[in-house]
């Protein structure tokens, strides 16, 4: 193993959304808009990076009884710094996502990967490993965002000054069509999500 | 604090804005430990449990720590450390203190730390302001909610195990579209409480 297959890790095998079916919570409920689903993806990523780098940085020195409590603080730190940031610098999407930002303290990705991985390897394969199921996280997100806006209102749109993103608004499905709303509502996060993990297995399987 | 506003709280809180399947706090183990209505119930009591006193606490933290030393911003780290504190003793009380109750509990209760309803509710409670006893209200009722919520799947669970499901959707996908038709049941609730 190097830090390439730790990186790709959590892209595909192991993807955090799909595969694993971790961090449900901020994946159901911010996933209104692909340009949601991306802001929410990027600010975990940075937790998860972080994050396993102290931790693998200090792996030895954590005593083992009190790791979790230890790991929890290092996390809620971090989460502190990317709320701050985010209220400095895109306080739109702060507001969209809402208590989902403090809530990132409790994605069970991140203690996952904690214990799971930065507990036990070094710097660069847990900060690689951080990156890799980071951005799993928010391609799945963006992917999952993305169908949901483009069903419910048959529209991909960028409303928010955020990253240098263009803000844009894209006609997808044209003509006559009549946007499904459930999509963007709350049951149509779950079934959305249950259909495309069931398109998935459907896809991987045959390969 | 009239009656009339802690009802609206009470079926506000378990009907209408459901914690699970309106505004996706606890879906982990809503997910993860609904495969039988015992477990499922116990669960859900042991999250009542801990989302009452968490919210009396945190609220408390918030009100005579946090404010006062103009320490807001630190509302994330000091409340994921009180809940997590108050787990831990929940857990050793329950031990000492009743037997029953604990083998009742006890396997579900290291769980709920990371259950986001639990910090979710703190913060929901911050957030729209609410005094001492409407904090304590909301945190129950979300978790009465959630019992509510993690029941009715259990039993619908037990029943889809019998039945015939295409194999790419068994398990975690089939699940998620079930909480969706039952997430469609509860937006029958809106519009209740103005």
């Amino acid at each position: 193993m190097n830090p390439a297959r730790d990186f790709s890790n959590g892209l595909l095998r192991e993807n955090p959304t799909f595969r694993l079916v971790l961090g449900m919570c901020p994946t159901l409920a911010v996933t209104t808009a692909a340009v949601n689903g991306l802001g929410m993806g990027l600010a975990t990523t940075f937790v998860l990076v972080c994050s396993n780098l102290i931790i693998s940085l200090f792996r030895k020195v954590i005593p083992e009884n009190i790791r979790i409590p230890a790991y929890i603080v290092v996390i809620a730190s971090f989460v502190t710094v990317v709320q701050l940031m985010m209220q400095g610098f895109t306080p739109e999407l702060y507001g969209v996502l809402g208590i989902f930002v403090p809530l990132i303290v409790v994605n069970c990705i991140i203690l996952a990967r904690a214990e799971a991985f930065a507990s036990k390897y070094g710097i660069i394969r847990s900060a690689a490993d951080g990156l890799g199921m980071g951005l799993g996280f928010t391609w799945a997100l963006t992917l999952l965002g993305a169908v949901r806006e483009i069903i419910g209102t048959g529209n991909l749109s960028n409303t928010y000054q955020m990253f240098g993103i263009p803000q844009f608004s894209l006609r997808v499905i044209g003509g006559a069509y009549d946007p499904a709303l459930i999509t963007i509502l709350a049951p149509g996060a779950f079934i959305v999500l249950g259909l495309m993990i069931g398109l998935i297995n459907v896809l991987t399987r045959r390969n | 604090m009239s009656i009339r506003e802690i009802m609206t709280i009470v079926i506000s809180a378990i009907l209408i804005n459901n914690y699970v399947l309106q505004r996706f706090l606890g879906v982990c183990p809503y997910l993860g430990v609904s495969k039988q209505i015992e477990t499922a119930l116990g669960m859900g009591m042991a999250v009542t449990f801990v989302m009452a006193i968490a919210s009396a606490f945190t609220w408390m933290v918030q009100r005579y720590v946090l404010v006062p030393l103009n320490l807001a911003f630190l509302q994330t780290i000091a409340f994921i450390l009180v809940i997590a504190a108050l787990v831990q003793f929940v857990e050793l009380v329950i031990r000492k203190s009743s037997p029953t109750l604990y083998q009742a509990l006890g396997i579900y209760l290291p769980l709920i730390t990371t259950n986001c309803a639990v910090l979710g509710v703190a913060v929901i409670n911050v957030r729209a302001a609410y005094g001492f006893l409407p904090s304590l209200v909301n945190g129950t009722a979300a978790a009465v909610g959630f019992t509510l919520a993690i029941t009715l799947m259990a039993g619908i669970r037990e029943r889809i195990e019998l039945s015939d499901i295409p194999p790419a959707l068994r398990g975690v996908p089939i699940t998620l579209i079930t909480a969706g038709l039952l997430s469609i049941a509860f937006f029958g609730f809106s519009g209740m409480v103005k």
